[in-house]
């Protein structure tokens, strides 16, 4: 035992030893599965549910997809061609189909060879709504966004081009009018002379105060009489001045007829018809939400109660219901003989309908204000509609942008409702219309995935711009 | 004497209708008046002339006379015999039953996917933002026609559930079975579950329009006595907790009071579950049998032989008994449910983000419970910001009900707005109830959305 | 459609106009345009081909009343319409005309105030059931599903017939043909039930058409024709007339292609009146002397509108039947042009 040799005492590690590797449960992938999918027995049990579902979806869908067919004549073709290059019980999609009819979804019945005018009214379109959207745009680009909508609506449906040109100039006066003399004139004056300016560029104001006047002398209806029935030889008189807007563009159509060939509303279908309607009522809807955000909250009893009694009518009843009213009932409500555009028709039911929801947002953005703001501008002299502009509105919009976009998503996917009254949109309409040709027929899902993903990315694209608009705005403010 | 008054009396002009802010209001009131009255007078107007152009009358008379369609599904009694008004409650009651069923689906799937996008899992709260992203920008519509699509064409029709004598002779089985221990058939057509049903029946009493189940009523009566009790027996232990600090143990009572007495009025009533089948039965209901050469073991009457073995066939075209639910009310459901759950999981989600963690962190500090920091001071903060939008979307999934007309289902627009519209041609008369009934239906939903926010609101200045 | 109409000037002029109704037959002058409220999913009937023209037995009526009224076929605007949609569109105004397989009933004609000019087709409802059901007979039908289209006169007579015979069954209801072949194919209804013609089309085109049947039963009387409103009798007698021109125009052996020629050549005083060489008949209706002619001319006369659309020649492959004129047997039959 005395001789065992004692390890020598002498050695003292000079150096640090490298650490050691973590146990492999602590590192890397297995560490992440742990603690991201295996943390407790409950999150292991929903990871593997998890994985169950998403297997399930996939191993239907996968599949389905990677044997789709791209070049057939036929629904019966595709699923030969599946069959001889899978095996017979092998399932794939016909993308065939959408090949070949892509043209009706996207563009309905317009004529094959006017496509170019849609696209480049899109095309314009997203050119003009650039300035307002991203503020790094150049400022002079405003004046597209000015010129666009009339330009568009006479891409998209032809004719004689004074018509826009008119509609244009008329605009152009009222608004120059409004800037030029609001602060002159005050809000009342401005107010009266621009109603009666609209009065006179759009409408006949004497047959209408004759038709009214009509209606409330007669009781609303009431005893079957017309008391200024003598007066309608003015009215129609007056009809070859008012409206001016028509009557120029008549009149300058006649001197020099320039134009393009029109298109009838009713070739209109797939997403032109959804984007036209979505397009339209999304810019008209805004400020109608505002101006009925603002009578919600007006201190007038009866501005409030009609705006409060609009709001709540339009929210509580669907959506197919005013659609149809608005479709088929319309002749009732006016005067015998009308008629007008049932795609115009549609886009003002869309437009009232999202108006009455993105009020409701607004309202909610104008509550979220503190009462030191309003104060604040009424300390500075300013008046109703100048504190609306400078200091209201610009707080409030800001806050309710979420809910406003995500109004105008909603919007853009219940365009797909006018399928119910009729007209051909891209998911109902065309789908049934393909699926009728007795090439296509028993195609199912190929066409709901084709529709649904088109949708998908304008509506998401929204979504992610309202985020965008929200983190900048929220920069900003700091 | 004379007296110096300060201010001059200032006479009233003209002028101040419109300058002077303290009649100016009344001057745009009394305007916007008698516009919107004109407007109206306008439209009115309009009506009444065309109608009599039309050599039209405006009358709900309508409504009593004989519908003369049938109408599938019917919550109550209706055949075609019955009146357009009955068939509207029909229509009608449909669409509630979509709604109501709606908003409870919709709202455990929400709460669901919105508390499963926060877990720490990474896979399934990426799994419910997908969910949440997919459906969200799709239209609803797209939904409901997919699901409707699917349950039809991924079922069998109940001719695939079909024994005949032919295949008991042969050997055949059917190509198509029921689900759940044979008690839930789903064909393409519908999907039959089973019914509750009591063997001595109470009776109903007869209220004209419908009648009400006394058995439901009893059972119903029952049930709310029985939590009146148990909760009586809460409140008393939580007393006598406050007096002795002890609480006694009352849960097997509790349990006791709440199971015991349904379980034994279901018991004396002979409760049971009726089957869908689609069995071949003799006049007297006992099913009939075939031997294994196919022959039916019937005597001379058609009746089944008492003390035959053998073996059951099928006859008729669809599963009887049980609770058929149609593919359109289930498509109609569960798009609505799926479309709308997206929303609520967002709603949730953000509720539960709005709570700053200092709260729950502060109630931990206090040393309240993780049980009682959730139901103390989590959740009343999180539903004061979940239940107005949450609420919205009830309305929202109500209204939505009718898109109904795109699977064919016979909801209120199905009846009044579809088929008694286009039989009677009172295309007005149709489309006013039905917004009215819609209006009536969202201005209750909102009213109880108002009361809650009142009772809720944070009281400032 | 104008975009001045569009951007605001909507209803501007007619404001103005007052209260007096305007007869259609001017309303249709004015706007040089007829608005004919057709179907869109029956196949020969009325169906838009794929590039969205409007073709079809009915539809063809449209073209004639165009061609009379406008002078030109072409100057129609088809407004697509459902079961449900029909009456409503033409009761409130929409449409001018309304030629979508519509059954003449007494209510319809007198409740809901339409005119029913007269009868193009004279159909029945029918049953088609598939083979392997096993069934011969729609007594057999009992407990059965069956699809039937919404907004039709077919419901009530299905419901009817059931009640008659005692027996019980579950309707589906469906909103076009296209989606009421789709569930039947797809088995979701036992039976489908609709106008016999309309169930020989669809068996038609049926990849497996031995294995349908159509049931012997015809439950009903479906005398399906061109509807206006009531009260513009003018617009009635126009569109009445129009109708009859092409049946008598093939009693006369006047077709498209020889109308123009018979017209100078022909000796028959009957001929002459229709086709507007002899007396002032067009001015009777407001129209011209040469409405009947491009009437016929438009898509020809009765019997090749029916053997182009619906007749053996094409997949839907109808017999004549009922609808062969009086002379041979069948029910058609114009009253005397005089």
């Amino acid at each position: 035992m005395a001789n065992q040799a004692m390890p020598n005492p002498s050695f003292v590690r000079q150096e640090m030893l490298p650490p050691l590797d973590p146990p492999s449960s602590q590192t890397g992938a297995v560490k992440w599965l742990r603690e991201n999918l295996f943390s407790t027995w409950v999150n292991a049990g929903l990871t593997v549910l998890a994985l169950a579902a998403i297997y399930v979806v996939l191993s239907h869908f996968v599949p389905w997809v990677l044997h789709g067919v791209w070049d057939a004549s036929s629904l019966g073709e595709c699923r030969e061609k599946v069959a001889a290059s899978f095996g017979p019980d092998a399932v794939g999609a016909c993308f065939a189909a959408i090949k070949d009819r892509w043209h009706q979804w996207v563009f309905g019945f317009y004529p094959p060879e006017l496509y170019w005018r849609p696209t480049l009214a899109l095309a314009l379109v997203l050119a003009a709504l650039a300035p307002v959207l991203f503020t790094s745009v150049p400022r002079q680009m405003l004046w597209l966004t000015f010129v666009t909508p009339f330009l568009s609506v006479w891409l998209l449906w032809g004719g004689s081009i004074w018509g826009p040109v008119f509609t244009m100039v008329a605009f152009g006066i009222l608004g120059a009018f409004v800037m030029m003399f609001s602060d002159r004139l005050g809000g009342i004056t401005t107010s009266i002379v621009a109603i009666l300016l609209v009065l006179a560029l759009f409408l006949n104001p004497v047959g209408i105060v004759i038709s009214i006047g009509n209606a409330v002398l007669s009781l609303f209806g009431l005893i079957p009489w017309t008391p200024l029935g003598f007066l309608e030889p003015l009215g129609n008189a007056a009809g070859w001045i008012f409206p001016l807007v028509k009557n120029m563009a008549a009149l300058f159509h006649k001197i020099a007829p320039i134009g393009i060939q029109e298109v009838a509303s009713d070739r209109f279908g797939g997403f032109l018809l959804s984007i036209t309607i979505g397009m339209t009522a999304i810019a008209c809807s805004l400020p109608m939400g505002i101006l009925l955000a603002l009578g919600r909250r007006s201190d007038m009893f009866l501005v409030k109660t009609l705006s409060v009694g609009f709001i709540e009518f339009v929210r509580g009843v669907p959506l197919i219901t005013m659609l149809f009213t608005a479709t088929l009932l319309l002749q009732y409500f006016l005067p015998p003989g009308t008629n007008f555009d049932v795609i115009l028709r549609v886009i003002i039911m869309v437009t009232v309908f999202s108006a009455a929801y993105i009020a409701e947002v607004i309202r909610g953005g104008l509550a979220a204000l503190p009462r030191g703001q309003y104060e604040a501008a009424d300390a500075l002299g300013l008046n109703y509609w100048q504190a609306q502009r400078h200091i209201i509105m610009p707080q409030a919009l800001k806050i309710s942008i979420p809910g406003i976009v995500s109004s105008f998503i909603g919007l853009f996917k219940d365009t797909t409702l006018v399928a119910l009254v009729g007209l051909l949109d891209p998911l109902q309409g065309i789908t049934k219309i393909v699926r009728a040709d007795i090439t296509w027929k028993g195609l199912y899902w190929e066409p709901y995935l084709f529709v649904g993903f088109i949708f998908f990315i304008f509506c998401f694209g929204m979504s992610r711009y309202s985020m965008y608009l929200e983190r900048k705005l929220k920069r900003e403010h700091r | 004497m004379t007296m110096a008054t300060s201010v001059p009396k200032e006479s009233f002009r003209l002028s101040m209708l419109l300058y002077d802010t303290r009649f100016r209001s009344y001057t745009i009131q009394i305007v916007v008046l008698i516009l919107f009255l004109a407007a109206l007078g306008w439209l009115v107007n309009n009506t009444v002339q065309n109608l009599a152009a039309k050599d039209r009358t405006f009358d709900f008379g309508f409504l009593f006379n004989r519908a003369g369609y049938d109408i599938n599904p019917h919550l109550i009694n209706y055949t075609n015999d019955d009146t357009h008004g009955r068939a509207l409650l029909v229509g009608l009651l449909n669409t509630l039953s979509v709604a109501i069923f709606g908003c409870i689906f919709a709202t455990i799937l929400g709460v669901a996917a919105g508390v499963l996008r926060l877990s720490s899992n990474w896979i399934v709260a990426r799994l419910m933002t997908v969910y949440v992203e997919i459906t969200r920008n799709v239209p609803v519509l797209l939904w409901i026609i997919v699901t409707y699509v699917a349950l039809a064409e991924t079922t069998s029709p109940p001719s695939a559930f079909k024994i005949t004598p032919d295949m008991v002779k042969e050997g055949i089985a059917p190509e198509a079975s029921m689900h759940l221990w044979s008690s839930v058939a789903i064909t393409n057509r519908e999907i039959s579950i089973p019914a509750p049903l009591v063997r001595h029946s109470l009776g109903s009493i007869d209220f004209g329009l419908f009648s009400l189940s006394l058995d439901f009523l009893a059972f119903v009566a029952l049930l709310v006595a029985s939590i009146a009790v148990s909760r009586w027996l809460g409140r008393r232990a939580t007393r006598i907790q406050e007096e002795t600090g002890r609480r006694p143990l009352t849960w097997p009572l509790r349990a006791a009071v709440l199971i015991l007495p349904v379980v034994a009025l279901l018991t004396a009533q002979g409760f049971h579950l009726e089957r869908p089948s689609m069995w071949k039965t003799d006049t007297n209901g006992d099913y009939i049998l075939v031997d294994g050469t196919g022959q039916e073991l019937v005597d001379a009457n058609g009746l089944a032989l008492p003390d035959a073995e053998g073996q059951r066939i099928t006859s008729g075209f669809n599963f009887r008994g049980g609770i058929p639910l149609t593919h359109a009310f289930t498509a109609l459901l569960v798009g609505l449910v799926f479309y709308t759950g997206a929303y609520i999981a967002e709603i949730v989600r953000a509720g539960i983000l709005a709570v700053s963690r200092g709260q729950s962190e502060a109630a931990y500090a206090l040393g309240l419970a993780p049980q009682r920091t959730m139901n103390l001071v989590v959740l009343p903060q999180a539903l004061r910001v979940i239940v107005p939008p949450l609420i919205s979307q009830y309305l929202n999934l109500t209204k939505n009900t009718s898109l109904a007309a795109a699977v064919s289902f016979m909801d209120l627009k199905g009846t009044l707005g579809g088929i008694t519209m286009n039989q009677t041609g009172k295309e007005l008369e149709c489309m006013l109830l039905m917004m009215g009934i819609y209006l009536v239906l969202s201005l209750i939903i909102s009213a109880v959305m108002n009361v809650y926010n009142k009772a809720v609101m944070l009281k400032e200045r | 459609m104008k975009k001045s109409v569009f951007l605001g000037t909507v209803a501007a002029t007619t404001l103005v106009a007052g209260v007096a109704a305007a007869a259609t037959l001017d309303d249709v002058k004015a706007r040089d345009q007829l608005i004919c409220g057709v179907n869109v999913g029956l196949t020969g009937f009325g169906a838009p081909d794929a590039s969205g023209n409007y073709q079809g037995f009915d539809v063809a009526i449209c073209k004639a009343v165009a061609a009379a009224v406008l002078g030109d076929p072409a100057k129609v605007k088809y407004v697509p319409t459902t079961g449900e949609t029909r009456f409503t569109a033409l009761a409130s105004g929409e449409v001018d005309l309304l030629v979508r397989n519509s059954t003449w009933t007494y209510s319809r004609d007198t409740d809901l105030k339409f005119d029913f000019v007269g009868v193009n087709y004279y159909d029945g409802q029918g049953f088609m059931v598939k083979k392997a059901l096993g069934v011969s007979s729609a007594k057999e039908l009992e407990g059965a599903t069956i699809c039937i289209q919404t907004g039709t006169t077919t419901e009530l007579n299905l419901a009817d017939f059931f009640k008659a015979n005692n027996m019980s069954y579950t309707p589906v209801t469906i909103q076009d043909d296209a989606e009421g072949q789709r569930q039947y194919i797809a088995g979701a209804c036992d039976a489908y039930t609709t106008d016999a013609s309309g169930l020989a089309a669809v068996r038609a085109t049926l990849p497996d058409a031995a294995e349908h049947v159509i049931l012997p039963e015809i439950i009903s009387k479906e005398p399906l024709g061109p509807v206006v409103r009531h009260g513009d009798n003018n617009w009635g007698d126009i569109v009445r007339w129009t109708f009859y021109a092409l049946v008598a125009a093939e009693e006369y052996g006047i077709t498209s292609a020889n109308v123009n020629d018979i017209g100078a050549t022909t000796q028959n005083p009957e001929v002459k009146r229709l086709l507007g060489a002899e007396g002032e008949y067009g001015a009777m209706m407001g129209l011209d002397q040469e409405w009947a002619k491009r009437a016929i001319a438009a898509s020809g006369n009765y019997g090749e509108i029916f053997a182009a659309n619906i007749g053996e020649s094409t997949p839907i492959a109808l017999a004549r039947g009922l609808n062969a004129l009086w002379t041979q047997g069948g029910l058609m039959y114009a009253p005397p042009f005089r």
